[in-house]
């Protein structure tokens, strides 16, 4: 499914994987001269894996994401991806002018896909996320909720291997971002996608992800990783999901604590 | 992936569960029932007109004003409007005007679009005529007649580039600050979606800045028209049939205030009819479809 990629000069032999961050650096220019954000971060997300990277903030998490996606070039190191990763932020980022339907249709189009099937296609991504009959809504019409998904549905028409997501549902209130945790889990089981998602949220990381990685801030290092095992369907209620996130949460707080040391 | 520590769940829980949200969280905007459109929208206007007008009869009446040379009735006025219908030069008044006036901003149009889009897209372009762009706006049209009348002589080639010259900065603006407006997070989620480039500018960025981009051409209309008066007024000459302005300027030499009254009158109905016709639903459908429009 993922294409092989040989990377000979890190001595590496040939892995499968939906992204590989090898050696990332990134610095801006701030008042202080050149300011390190990213330090050197490896992050290798396999064909169909969900990854979470959880930091506070200043990590450079979401700047990470920007790298991934291809906005934003880093300083030193290389990121190769499985295509074009599809993007999903924490605002829906729908357009306006379009309904939800078009907006859909709009990636279906500008990946190439032939007028005659966008119609249909855009049907059954609304349906994939429960939305069926939002396809001539205009974006204000729709909740918080129903947005996201929308978005969600959009990112999925790119049909890449590799979904990106930068705390999407950071905005929204509890119980729907619950639900929401369900049907992303939902869909990427069904979609055998690879998620690299971002967020603040210690629960959150582990009720979806199949592995956490912690960042510390300034600069974002990979501080520690945990593989999660709990299986599916979890809750974020669950005993295991609130035993690994007080773990995790501490050692956030003991990274966060260190900068309040000098 | 059995589950064992956790409860089970179908899959038409958690649909019926997000069913009932979105439900919820739905907000229905209805229309606006046509009996509160007319005492919200229409009945205040009304009044006000009604009310300037029973002033102005209530000064002519009880004598205020004694002299019709200054203030006519506006029994005079309408009497005038009358006359000119009956003879079926009304009309053809306002169309002279009219027609001229929407073409001119046509081409103000066809100038001002590319224009506008090249000051908002080329830095350089932007650094080089993007200030001159904008203070022309400040520059009064009417102040564009006598040069064009020197280059261009008294036809209507002169009425035109006075349209073009006062409505053109107000179009490119309009939409050079359309696309300033245009926020990032749109032009990114395009990028990641593939829209770069050409692609990029026509199906993010101009839509995007479509809001902007109307108000200049309602800006635009309204500097054409104003240029166009200005351009009647200063260069009537018999060949090019009497429009709104050369009225204007034939009542003022035969000294005959209802006919300057009636031109002015005409005007005004004239630019506000098609601000109301065109412009403001043009303006009003932008912002709805987008959710822009705050309804009361």
């Amino acid at each position: 499914m993922a294409t092989t990629l040989a990377k000979a000069a890190d001595g590496i032999e040939a892995v499968t994987h939906a992204a590989r961050i090898a050696h990332v650096s990134k610095s801006f220019a701030g008042p202080a001269g050149q300011q390190l954000v990213l330090d050197d971060i490896s992050i290798d997300v396999a064909p169909g894996e969900f990854v979470t990277l959880l930091g506070a903030s200043g990590c450079g998490k979401s700047t990470l994401l920007n790298l991934v996606a291809g906005l934003d070039r880093p300083t030193a190191g290389t990121i190769t991806t499985d295509g074009r990763p599809a993007l999903m932020f924490q605002e829906h980022a729908l357009f306006p002018w379009l309904t939800a339907g078009k907006n859909i249709e709009l990636a279906l189009k500008l990946r190439g896909v032939a007028k005659s099937e966008r119609r249909d296609r855009a049907e059954e991504l609304l349906e994939l996320v429960r939305l069926k009959g939002a396809y001539g809504k205009r974006v204000h019409e729709l909740s918080g909720g129903m947005r996201q998904r929308v978005a969600m549905a959009r990112a999925l028409a790119q049909e890449s291997k590799l979904l990106l997501m930068d705390e999407p549902f950071a905005a929204l209130d509890a119980i729907t971002r619950d639900v929401l945790h369900d049907e992303l889990t939902r869909i990427w089981r069904e979609t055998q996608l690879s998620v690299l998602f971002v967020t603040h949220n210690v629960r959150e990381a582990v009720r979806l992800a199949q592995r956490v990685v912690l960042l510390s801030s300034r600069p974002g290092r990979i501080a520690r990783e945990w593989t999660v095992g709990i299986p599916h369907p979890r809750r974020i209620e669950d005993t295991a999901v609130a035993e690994l996130s007080v773990e995790i949460t501490e050692e956030l707080r003991g990274e966060i604590r260190r900068h309040g040391q000098h | 992936m059995a589950s064992t520590d956790t409860t089970a769940k179908d899959p038409g829980d958690l649909a019926g569960l997000e069913a009932g949200l979105d439900a919820l969280e739905t907000v229905h905007s209805g229309r606006r029932p046509l009996r509160q459109t007319l005492t919200e929208k229409v009945l205040p206007p009304v009044v006000a007109v009604a009310l300037v007008l029973a002033v102005w009869q209530a000064l002519v009446s009880f004598e205020i004003v004694d002299d019709p040379t200054k203030l006519p009735a506006p029994g005079a006025v309408w009497d005038v409007v009358r006359q000119a219908w009956l003879e079926g030069e009304l009309l053809g008044y306002i169309w002279t005007s009219v027609s001229r006036g929407l073409l001119g901003f046509f081409f103000a149009l066809l100038i001002g679009t590319p224009l506008g889009l090249l000051v908002a897209r080329v830095k350089f372009v932007r650094a080089a005529i993007g200030p001159i762009l904008s203070g022309l706006q400040s520059l009064p049209s009417v102040a564009w007649v006598p040069p064009a009348v020197i280059w261009l002589g008294l036809n209507n080639q002169m009425m035109y580039a006075v349209i073009l010259l006062g409505a053109v900065p107000s179009i490119a603006n309009g939409l050079v600050s359309g696309v300033d407006q245009v926020p990032p997070l749109f032009l990114r989620a395009g990028r990641t979606l593939g829209a770069t480039g050409i692609r990029g500018t026509w199906h993010i960025v101009l839509p995007a800045a479509l809001p902007g981009y109307v108000a200049g051409l309602k800006q635009g209309w309204a500097f054409s028209w104003r240029s166009l008066m200005a351009a009647e007024i200063i260069a009537s000459f018999p060949d090019l049939g009497v429009g709104l302005g050369q009225l204007l300027e034939n009542g003022r030499n035969a000294s005959d205030m209802a006919m300057v009254f009636e031109a002015i009158l005409l005007i005004l109905t004239v630019g506000i009819a098609i601000d109301l016709l065109v412009f403001s639903p043009l303006e009003r459908w932008v912002l709805r479809s987008r959710g822009l429009l705050v309804k009361g």
